[in-house]
């Protein structure tokens, strides 16, 4: 399992990688090998304002589906249009072409773990 | 009796080959099993195209023997093993006296006065407590077996040409449903035409400490014609493609054979009595209380086990188990609805018979789909019934 360095998670195992206002948002390679295959990924389509915490998503695999939670407050600027014809970038690269959002934050993101907290998180699931 | 440790699952003999294939494991009926070992959608296809190698030594083996196995047997269960030839299998039921379901059940006759009783791993206490209950006043032993027994299965349409060459049992005298003693890697098994995955395929019953040659010998043996190890999750999902019950999904205590569509397997002729003969009469005559039918997703999200079923926007049913298809590329779901939904959305849904999956010209376009939905996550959405099984394979069945 993976754990970018330069990265920021949240506790419902998404990633985050933050460039100025912009936060590009995914799953976590944890995530994806405790979902197992994934088949359909929705998210907001652009211009739809989100909120810190709150369901904006959904992740469906073989075996079960999930929400996604939102990791800050802001507007969707863009979605992943592959992932709609290959969910499966989901798994195969959960960091890089399996991204499924850009955000742009409307403030400065809170509460949001260092690779190192979110470590030690998924070991405490194991 | 054997009650598993709540905390602490039980490892099936193959528990090694599993880790050292770095399978992503669960707990599934008290036991550590192999959920995936990479993707479970390529083994899955793998089972499809060519063919899979499972671990299912946490199936219960009961073994029911005695000059008066057979009559035990008979009044103990739906079927008539009585009736059956030495060497066959069937597929049966165990039921309680108000008809319902304590556990579908694979039984092989092994001999006049011998017969393995296959048990899903959660019910193997349920079904050996029920059997020795039943067998009372019976000149039958009843003894659970099941840590006796490990069981790898080799599934899919290259299963016999992988086996063929390692085994001492001519596999084209091997009907379907029959089971053969011999060897298989020069150990001895129980080799049996019979599987859970609507393909071809072979399930091996041999000794806990066998089990792992057995398995590394197919494995190495299969490789190069596509054989891949495939866990729960692929079973899961080639079985609803094939659209066969799995107990605590479309069977239970509350269902009878009758509610699942597998009505035919309760022997109402054979002669005497057995448990649950008068319910189920009655359940034979009855009008249907509900039917399972099976459901094709309309969008990307996928019906699964307990959602609503709506008509017109109405509970009229529930899913009993549901995923995407990996072969149909489409949600897949079998549901329990009321009679008159299923009828109307046959009728509109599918057009008539199987394999008609003709659009209904006489109403609307999507008449089913406009009215038939499941609530997924408190979002209708919408679904067409669909006949079963959703797969069925092309090759002819081993006769």
């Amino acid at each position: 399992m993976t754990v970018p360095e330069n990265l920021s998670y949240t506790a419902e195992h998404e990633w985050v990688a933050i460039d100025d206002t912009v936060a590009s948002v995914g799953i976590t390679d944890f995530a994806q090998q405790a979902l197992g295959d994934v088949v359909y990924v929705s998210v907001p389509a652009p211009g739809t304002a989100v909120t810190a915490g709150e369901p904006f998503g959904e992740v469906e695999s073989t075996k079960s589906v999930s929400d996604l939670y939102s990791p800050v407050d802001g507007e969707v600027i863009e979605a992943n249009a592959e992932i709609d014809d290959d969910p499966g970038l989901v798994n195969t690269d959960p960091y890089g072409a399996g991204w499924l959002v850009r955000i742009r934050m409307a403030d400065d993101p809170a509460g949001l773990l260092t690779p190192e907290e979110y470590t030690a998180l998924t070991k405490e699931a194991e | 009796m054997t009650t598993p440790d709540a905390a602490k699952p039980r490892q099936t003999p193959l528990h090694a080959v599993h880790e050292q294939l770095g399978a992503s494991m669960t707990e599934f009926a008290g036991w550590l099993m192999p959920l995936r070992y990479r993707s479970e959608t390529a083994e899955h296809q793998a089972v499809r195209g060519h063919a899979g190698l499972f671990d299912l030594s946490h199936m219960g083996e009961i073994l029911v023997a005695g000059p008066g196995a057979a009559a035990a047997l008979d009044y103990a269960l739906v079927g008539q093993p009585s009736s059956m030839a030495p060497g066959r299998a069937r597929y049966t039921m165990i039921c309680a006296a108000d008809g319902g379901v304590l556990d579908d059940l694979i039984v092989y006759r092994l001999d006049d006065e011998e017969f393995l009783v296959v048990a899903n791993a959660s019910n193997t206490s349920v079904a050996d407590a029920a059997l020795r209950g039943r067998a009372d006043g019976h000149d039958a032993r009843i003894t659970d077996q099941t840590d006796a027994y490990a069981l790898v299965a080799i599934q899919g349409p290259a299963a016999a040409g992988i086996l063929g060459p390692l085994t001492d049992v001519a596999l084209d005298g091997v009907k379907y449903y029959t089971s053969h003693r011999g060897t298989v890697a020069g150990r001895e098994v129980l080799l049996a035409r019979t599987g859970y995955t609507g393909e071809d395929g072979f399930e091996l019953f041999s000794r806990p400490e066998d089990a792992e040659h057995i398995w590394r010998t197919l494995s190495g043996a299969g490789t190069a014609a596509g054989l891949v190890p495939a866990g729960l999750a692929a079973r899961d999902t080639l079985r609803l493609e094939a659209g066969m019950p799995l107990y605590g999904n479309e069977l239970g205590p509350d269902t009878t054979p009758f509610d699942a569509g597998l009505g035919r397997v309760v022997k109402l002729d054979k002669p005497g009595d057995f448990v649950g003969r008068a319910a189920l009469e009655a359940a034979a005559q009855a009008p249907p209380r509900r039917i399972l039918v099976g459901l094709r997703g309309g969008t990307r999200r996928v019906p699964r086990h307990g959602y609503p079923v709506l008509w017109d926007g109405q509970p009229a049913g529930t899913v009993t188990s549901g995923a995407p298809s990996p072969t149909l590329g489409v949600p897949i779901a079998m549901a329990y609805v009321e009679p008159e939904v299923a009828d109307a959305g046959a009728a509109a849904g599918t057009g008539a018979g199987p394999g008609g999956a003709v659009p209904d010209e006489t109403g609307p376009a999507g008449t089913a789909g406009g009215r038939l939905a499941v609530d997924i996550r408190g979002r209708a959405e919408p679904a067409v019934i669909t006949p079963l099984p959703f797969y069925h394979r092309t090759q002819d069945r081993p006769r």
